[in-house]
């Protein structure tokens, strides 16, 4: 049985049995970015001698005997604006070119706490900000199932690597989709914890108030091994919570009963590619052989929702992006007259198009005179977002949808028209607005070969629930199973 | 025509935590090594997330239960934002809209003697992050400015008192007051030159003029206050200044944009600064990165159980309980916390306030002013001084006696060793100072200096009462530790009452 294309969970066991080393595991990723990263452009950066390091230190530990974390030599890429002590963190941005973090995020220290071997940096549209990651400064990752098309973004680094066989394990940030989106997009699972579940401390921050780190896998088992070993408190971040971490990777299997899954009509609407719903509509046949119950639901607010994103995230982003001033870090233009000139110069040059769009837009909003007309408005929608779903979910265990309106979309198709790449994520931004988790699961293909995503949400902090449903379906599909041609092994 | 000054006063306080408001680093003041008081929160790295220091907030809630003010049940972090290279991540943590505190107020003595009291407004006290420190080459070679980021995320906490107050002199009374309470709660040590307690103040005028309208002349913020003195010198500048402007534009409040100024100390003037304040916009809005904080009565309760004696309180017992006046009431509490205790354990060893207040606000408050020391530094010890005034009221020794021993004590302590009640015996014994009451020792020596002086005693003879203070005073000469009034009484006795 080859390496590469094994999911998490029979890899994890592999190693745990002996029957490979994490040298071996590690080895075959890295030959399998060297081999397939040319074309498909997942990573900035990949240090191949530190991740072979750190597998032997692993295989010697266990050679040793001695205790091996749950992860136990498994390779796992990260998403550049997670930062990680002594490798470049870039957010996809010139502004962070060369900046190197002094510190290990929380969920990297989880990481190296559960023997992962960090194998690379992985591409994102800059600061997070996007849907294609076609706006990184560096590269423009290709979509494995046609390089001709977007893997989403603006997780699409991570999303691309693993369904190209280049890492089982792939950590990416989600604040309006930006984890299920590419998910989707590329026929992997990607999940979006609740927020608060999983410490942002670290996370170099878009939208504080909506970012949340997840996982992305080959399958449903992976998801949930890797949001185990990130998920829980952490005293650094004071939005994270105090709650218990249920054992994800043990109940996953645990089908549950008596299941009542909700859709919103407001979801079925114009704009949704028919071979999109077709999937999804197929995808309900198939819980409801299982027994589920569909019922519809309403959230008659989602139709504001990618507005009150538009106004929340850029507001946040134009105060979280001051700090890159060219003072302290980061880019500093060469040339320049005086202190306000460096300032204007260094950030006119650090920073691309869509990040000044967005900074310029969150400053517009939170100005004076403007602030209660916008911001204020957009957080009194967004509650009321909430509420929608708090009474839906009174209603129905979780809530399924599509993941995006289309199939993964042509690279350049979108570039010049924002509003339209705004609406990729019309059904991913509601779950960020609510803080509410949602996973991204394979649920079929469109005529061209391009994966489709079927999105569940479920209530705050029930990441069990949402995963023992995914995992339900996959067990009945074989989706998940699917490989594109254009990876390697 | 008349004039009133209006002043307000906007105070902030470093306040005396262990670490930083939001990170775990050292808020100790360090400017010879810039930079090393730093983690990736106060840097404002990439990634970094503030978490509130509780300590810091009981601190200021401390403090504003001891301003009078009310505390908000609930209360929230915002960003203010604006650049600035000390300032790294582009905002300040602070508080706008819902500051924890509110409404109170701070009294403080005005005028002299039986000048009485007047209650000052404080609009609210709100808590934020200080920022760091820019250094620039101040040699004029033109080198780049520096950055020190040591007092960036220093606990600061911000008072803001009501327009209340009438003239330089209050001011600066205000602030006196305001110091004093703050170091009685030991939340700062206010020390204004390594910036831990900083002064800006709004100054205009109402000009009532003879037709009966009243004009108001345009705020000025005054900011580089860097001591009481200057803040008061700084508003009578302003005060004059504000009205020949008045008097050669005419221009009125709301006619022209509030202005900030600098005291500029060497030249005794306020100088127009280049205007931060202009049009600015500090977008406002809650930090999305803290959680709101409520404060619940459980909280409040234990934070009121910490609060001590506030010094307004102590003067008042002061004065009801060693009988002082209002002039040494104030003396007594006004230097300190300390020095104030110091003069509690001599009153009580003593058991006369009276006189261990005149010993400790002259005396002491001397010797510690030309020594350069504080009340905590001063050799002779609370114990010791209320032993020595202990024997003046068991008239043990005289008052002048005490003097000598007190400058003695003192004078004889070069290595500063402990000063002990045991020197006060040695001294004693060494100089005779012990007080002479023995009748057989002085009779000779009274009938020595009757012998001597003759006319002295025929004028007490014919009637002149002060004719014995002479004779009084060279028996005392002649006998060290002399009793006045035992010598006095005899001396009566042998010439024969007029």
């Amino acid at each position: 049985m080859s390496i590469l294309g094994a999911t998490a969970g029979e890899l994890v066991k592999r190693l745990d049995r002996g029957d490979v080393t994490s040298i071996d595991v590690t080895t075959a990723y890295l030959e399998a970015i060297a081999a397939a990263d040319g074309k498909v452009n997942a990573f900035l950066h990949v240090n191949r001698d530190k991740a072979l390091e750190q597998a032997r230190a692993i295989d010697e530990k266990r050679r040793r005997g001695q205790c091996v974390g749950a992860l136990g030599g498994l390779p796992v890429a990260i998403k550049d604006v997670i930062c990680t002590q002594g490798e470049p963190t870039t957010c996809g941005s010139r502004m962070l070119e060369r900046f190197v973090p002094p510190y290990d995020a929380h969920v990297i220290s989880r990481l190296r706490e559960a023997d992962a071997v960090l194998i690379g940096r992985t591409n994102m549209d800059e600061f997070a900000m996007g849907s294609s990651t076609e706006n990184s400064a560096y590269k423009t990752t290709s979509n494995p199932w046609d390089l001709t098309r977007t893997p989403g973004g603006s997780s699409g680094g991570s999303a691309a690597a693993v369904a190209a066989c280049m890492a089982p394990l792939a950590l990416g940030s989600d604040t309006g989709g930006s984890i299920r989106q590419p998910a989707g997009f590329c026929g992997v699972v990607g999940m979006k914890p609740t927020y608060g579940r999983v410490s942002r401390y670290g996370l170099v921050a878009y939208a504080s108030s909506l970012d949340q780190i997840g996982p992305f896998a080959n399958d449903v088992g992976g998801a949930a091994l890797l949001l185990e070993t990130i998920a829980g408190h952490d005293h650094r971040d004071s939005t994270s919570v105090a709650a218990a971490v249920p054992e994800y990777s043990r109940t996953v299997e645990e089908p549950l009963t008596g299941l009542r899954i909700g859709i919103a009509k407001e979801h079925f609407v114009s704009g949704l590619d028919q071979q999109v719903e077709a999937a999804i509509r197929n995808a309900l046949e198939v819980y409801r052989s299982l027994g589920a119950e569909i019922k519809e639901v309403s959230l008659p607010h989602s139709k504001y929702a990618v507005a009150v994103y538009y106004i929340v995230a850029p507001s946040e982003a134009s105060s979280n992006l001051a700090r890159y001033d060219g003072v302290h870090y980061g880019h500093r233009a060469a040339h320049f007259d005086n202190m306000i000139d460096m300032y204007c110069a260094s950030r006119a040059e650090g920073f691309g198009a869509e990040v000044k769009r967005r900074i310029m837009l969150g400053t517009y909003a939170l100005s004076a005179g403007y602030y209660d007309a916008y911001y204020l408005k957009a957080l009194k929608v967004r509650r009321l977002i909430r509420n929608d779903f708090d009474a839906a979910f009174r209603e129905v265990d979780v809530i399924a949808s599509p993941v995006a309106p289309t199939p993964a979309f042509k690279i350049g198709e979108l570039v010049n028209d924002p509003l339209a790449m705004y609406l990729s994520d019309i059904y991913t931004i509601s779950a960020n607005l609510a803080g509410l988790p949602g996973i991204s699961i394979p649920a079929g293909f469109s005529q061209t070969n391009l994966p489709i995503g079927l999105q569940l949400l479920a209530p705050p902090f029930e990441e069990e629930r949402l995963l023992r449903a995914a995992r339900m379906f996959e067990r009945e599909t074989d989706w998940h199973r699917r490989r594109p041609a254009s990876a390697p092994g | 025509m008349t004039t009133t000054t209006i002043i307000g006063l906007e105070v902030h306080v470093q306040l005396l935590t262990n670490s930083k408001i939001f990170c775990g680093c050292s808020s100790a003041f360090n400017p010879h090594q810039p930079n090393v008081q730093t983690c990736p929160v106060c840097l404002g790295l990439p990634g970094s997330l503030p978490v509130m220091n509780r300590r810091a907030f009981e601190l200021a809630v401390k403090t504003a239960l001891a301003l009078n003010c009310d505390i908000a049940p609930f209360t929230k972090w915002d960003r203010k934002q604006y650049y600035y290279p000390d300032l790294p991540k582009g905002y300040q943590i602070s508080q706008y809209d819902l500051p924890f505190s509110d409404d109170g107020a701070l009294e403080i003595e005005v005028g002299g003697e039986g000048g009485g009291t007047r209650k000052i407004g404080i609009i609210r006290a709100h808590l934020e992050e200080d920022a760091g420190k820019n250094v620039h080459d101040e040699t004029g070679r033109g080198t780049d400015s520096q950055v020190d980021l040591n007092r960036a995320g220093t606990p600061l906490l911000e008072i803001v008192s009501q327009p209340d107050l009438r003239s330089p002199q209050e001011a600066k009374r205000y602030l006196e007051e305001l110091k004093l309470l703050l170091t009685y709660l030991n939340v700062s040590d206010c020390n204004m030159q390594e910036g831990s307690l900083r002064c800006d103040a709004n100054v205009n005028l109402h000009i009532h003029q003879d037709d009966g309208h009243k004009v108001a002349t345009p705020i000025v913020e005054i900011k580089n206050l860097n001591s009481f003195r200057n803040v008061e010198l700084a508003i009578e500048f302003e005060v004059k200044r504000q009205y020949e402007e008045w008097e050669k534009t005419g221009k009125k409040m709301g006619e022209v944009a509030k202005e900030t100024r600098g005291w500029d100390a060497a030249r005794g003037k306020t100088v127009p600064q280049r205007g931060k304040e202009e049009a600015s916009d500090y977008r406002y809005f809650p930090d999305p990165d803290l959680v709101p904080v409520t404060v619940s009565a459980e909280l409040l309760d234990s934070i009121r159980a910490t609060l001590c004696e506030f010094p307004a309180d102590r003067r008042e017992r002061f004065k009801g309980t060693y009988g002082l006046s209002d002039y040494d009431a104030r003396v007594t509490v006004d230097q300190g916390q300390a020095f104030a205790d110091y003069f509690e354990e001599v009153a009580g060893l003593c058991g006369d306030g009276k006189q261990a207040c005149n010993w400790v606000t002259q005396d002491v408050l001397r010797e510690m002013n030309e020594r350069n020391l504080s009340i905590g530094e001063f050799p002779i010890r609370a114990a010791v001084l209320g032993n020595l005034l202990e024997r003046i009221a068991k008239k043990q020794i005289t008052i002048k006696s005490a003097r000598e021993v007190f400058l003695e004590l003192l004078a004889e302590n070069p290595s500063r060793r402990p000063i002990s009640s045991a020197h006060i015996d040695q001294i004693i014994a060494e100089k005779g100072l012990a007080l002479v009451t023995d009748t057989g020792e002085l009779e000779g020596v009274i009938a020595e200096v009757v012998g001597k002086n003759p006319k002295a005693v025929a004028d007490f003879k014919a009637g002149k009462q002060a004719a014995v203070g002479a004779l009084i005073g060279q028996v005392m000469k002649a006998v060290k530790g002399a009793d006045p009034q035992t010598v006095r009484t005899m001396l009566v006795e042998k010439l024969g009452n007029p």
